[in-house]
């Protein structure tokens, strides 16, 4: 029978389009509010830290984090060959990896505070 | 007399052109770039959330350069439509039958738009916005 590591990318793509939905816009307002001066209190140092901190607060920044750069470069591999990139498989093994890198530098972060 | 193959001739870098339509897809594909390099910006905010007080409240103040302004713009703008499309789209990629009938699309479009700003209200409060 063939096999095909197709549903290996498509779930956490699909599960990476659900979560940006939900949870991107909301968290570039909060940055955007910073970048304008307003710093939400959510954003201090103690809270950030104190969220980042307990095991659940990093397991909601990781899946948030790792989910949606996985359904980036996946988007970002589409639209590369959309404007005619047609080195398809050099987009996509630059892209995945940078998305597992980006996922593996998150974990250590988050597990160094 | 032999018969030729159809070849339709797609231009690869100029296709899109071609109907509002392929547009409407392009424009939807271009916010991954903006959504892709703002998850590179919160790899790098958690770096720096790990590196203490000081490391943080200086990637705060980083975050008010002009530039940044004009990134946070350009992303919000590029989130908000991702998330719309998306929202838009799940009626068609999981309709819900109930009994012999469908779910009408709008209600589970709907539903995750209501969703979404619960969701989003809830968080601007935790974070202490208002």
């Amino acid at each position: 029978m063939a096999k095909s590591h197709k549903p290996v990318v498509w779930f956490p793509f699909a599960a990476g389009g659900t979560v940006i939905a939900f949870f991107i816009p909301v968290i570039v307002l909060l940055t955007f509010l910073a970048a304008l001066g307003h710093v939400p209190a959510g954003l201090s140092y103690e809270r950030m830290h104190a969220f980042a901190g307990n095991g659940l607060g990093k397991l909601i920044v990781f899946g948030v984090v790792a989910l949606s750069l996985w359904s980036s470069a996946h988007r970002l591999r589409c639209t590369c060959y959309d404007f005619g990139l047609r080195a398809d498989t050099l987009a996509a093994t630059v892209l995945y990896v940078a998305a597992i890198a980006g996922s593996i530098a998150s974990a250590v972060f988050l597990l160094r505070i | 007399m032999s018969r030729n193959p159809l070849v339709r001739e797609v231009p690869p870098t100029t296709w899109y052109f071609r109907q509002p339509r392929y547009l409407r897809y392009m424009s939807r594909e271009i916010t991954s770039i903006f959504v892709g390099a703002y998850c590179v910006l919160l790899v790098v905010g958690l770096q720096r959330l790990s590196q203490g007080q000081a490391a943080w409240e200086a990637f705060l103040l980083a975050l008010k350069s002009a530039d940044s302004i004009v990134f946070h713009v350009l992303a919000l703008a590029a989130a908000v439509y991702h998330a719309a499309t998306w929202f838009n789209a799940t009626q068609k990629a999981m309709p819900v039958q109930i009994g012999e009938d469908f779910v009408p699309g709008n209600v589970i479009s709907g539903a995750h738009y209501v969703a979404w700003m619960v969701l989003s209200v809830a968080i601007l409060y935790l974070a202490g916005v208002f």
